[in-house]
């Protein structure tokens, strides 16, 4: 093999990262944290206004009236068992209760943005509070 | 229902166990002198948040608690003097709501003094609530016992009157709990000059007992569990030999003792509220004695009100509470050290899991 061959074979994997703009896998930047840190506020800001939103369920109550700033939902205890449930559920299905019955609404789907939005509003008022799944 | 029905004595006594059968998620308030001819007591039912939908529909489960308090209010023996009501009757303050409050109160059959509430005032600053219960602030003599009512929900007039494109919207941002564009709630310096004067005719001996909306005293700035003149109300009434501050907003039992003040709150009608300490990212100030109610199990509507009576002996206020599911308390003066005290969970070790609110 010659030696300009090698050269370019060597050479190869670095012209290809050139060319093509996205990243490697495990390099990211501080300004993708900044986009990723935007994309997550936004979503949380979204689950606030459901939060506080009239409209949520049918007759005007918002979450916010029994629960400001989403206090009293304890997001770092589930899953747990729901006693009143009798079973191991995610906060999604106990959101679903409080949907159908203070708020006397339709539940959500468990992949719905508005209930993803809500449980990261809900999740973001407790950030810093260590996990303790299962705790009642 | 039974225990509605038995004498002061025997209720008294019973309260004391823990055996009794039915609730009233209304406060029952027993003011006892060495003279026994003098004593009586009064009901005090308060946050009812009538919150309209449409048309004549209302929240079922608002009205729900303020029929039940009325209904059980008009069944109490020995008949109170009169009802207290500790303000929030309405959402939003519309004239739909106050008035639908209003037809639900009229089934008393008692005089009801009335508490002005921040739902109660921000959409029309109380006109049309003037114009159903009276004046915003006075005070009254009844039986040897001076009452002062305040309304401390006020706030810097900036915010009332330069802040909000309408009346509508000033009512809405006051009305969120923890909505940051809110403002803190104060008595105002035209109540405290008037309190002032109201003060100086009243002998140091008289007990007095002040009613406002919000907590005379600063627990939670976040959710207005505060007044932004307390000290300077607190000045004007340490004076007096025997002081006792009743306040609702809190939707929960708290409890407190500055100086000659003993503090109590009310429970709500329409929904209970978390412990502030159950929200993670501020400062707050419950004061240490208050041991909190057990938390509240949404699944029983009802759950976490419940009513009280205070015995107030020689100045001294005890609370005896019963509570929806849950095992009645008692909050004692204790003369040694000077303060309320539970009878049973006081102390650290006798506190049960359902009393960590986290």
């Amino acid at each position: 093999m010659n030696l300009k061959l090698i050269k370019a074979i060597l050479l190869l994997p670095s012209v290809l990262a050139l060319a093509i703009p996205t990243a490697s896998a495990d390099e990211f930047t501080d300004t993708d944290l900044e986009r990723w840190q935007q994309q997550f506020m936004g979503v949380v800001q979204q689950g606030r206004d459901l939060w506080t939103s009239p409209e949520l369920g049918t007759n005007g109550v918002a979450c916010a009236q029994c629960h400001p700033n989403a206090a009293n939902t304890h997001p770092e205890t589930y899953p747990k068992f729901q006693k009143q449930l009798g079973k191991v559920v995610p906060m999604w299905e106990m959101i679903n209760w409080c949907l159908k019955n203070p708020l006397e609404g339709q539940p959500l789907a468990a992949d719905d943005p508005k209930m993803t939005a809500i449980q990261a509003y809900v999740t973001h008022e407790r950030r810093g509070v260590k996990l303790e799944p299962g705790k009642h | 229902m039974n225990t509605i029905h038995k004498s002061r004595r025997n209720f008294l006594k019973t309260a004391g166990a823990a055996a009794i059968g039915s609730t009233l998620p209304i406060s029952l308030i027993e003011l006892a002198f060495a003279d026994t001819a003098e004593n009586f007591t009064f009901a005090y039912i308060s946050d009812a948040h009538i919150q309209h939908i449409e048309g004549t529909r209302f929240v079922r489960n608002w009205d729900r608690g303020l029929i039940r308090a009325v209904a059980e209010t008009n069944l109490l023996v020995p008949k109170p003097d009169f009802v207290f009501f500790g303000g929030d009757l309405a959402q939003l303050g519309t004239k739909a709501e106050l008035d639908h409050g209003a037809e639900i109160m009229s089934a008393l059959r008692y005089k009801v003094h009335y508490v002005m509430g921040e739902h109660d005032y921000y959409l029309d600053l109380g006109d049309y609530w003037e114009q159903l219960f009276g004046a915003q602030y006075y005070s009254f003599n009844h039986k040897g016992v001076h009452f002062v009512v305040l309304n401390s929900i006020r706030t810097y007039d900036d915010w009332t009157f330069n802040r909000w494109p309408s009346n509508e919207q000033r009512m809405l941002e006051m009305a969120g709990l923890d909505n940051p564009n809110g403002s803190p709630f104060m008595v105002g310096e035209e109540q405290r000059n008037w309190l002032k004067s109201d003060l100086s005719k009243v002998a140091k001996t008289t007990p007095i007992v002040v009613l406002s909306h919000s907590p005379l005293q600063k627990i939670f700035k976040g959710w207005n569990f505060w007044t932004e003149d307390a000290e300077q109300i607190q000045a004007l009434l340490k004076p007096f030999d025997k002081v006792s501050v009743i306040y609702g907003h809190v939707h929960q039992i708290q409890y407190n003792q500055i100086g000659n003040i003993s503090f109590n709150s009310v429970m709500a009608t329409a929904w209970p509220w978390p412990y502030p300490q159950s929200y993670a990212q501020a400062e707050q100030y419950l004061p240490k004695l208050t041991v909190p109610i057990n938390r509240a199990d949404p699944f029983f509507e009802r759950d976490a009100t419940g009513w009280q009576f205070i015995n107030m002996n020689n100045g001294n206020i005890d609370l005896h509470y019963t509570l929806y599911n849950n095992t009645a308390r008692s909050v004692i003066y204790n003369n040694k050290t000077k303060q309320p005290e539970d009878s049973a969970y006081q102390s650290e070790d006798a506190r049960i899991p359902p009393q960590t609110h986290f």
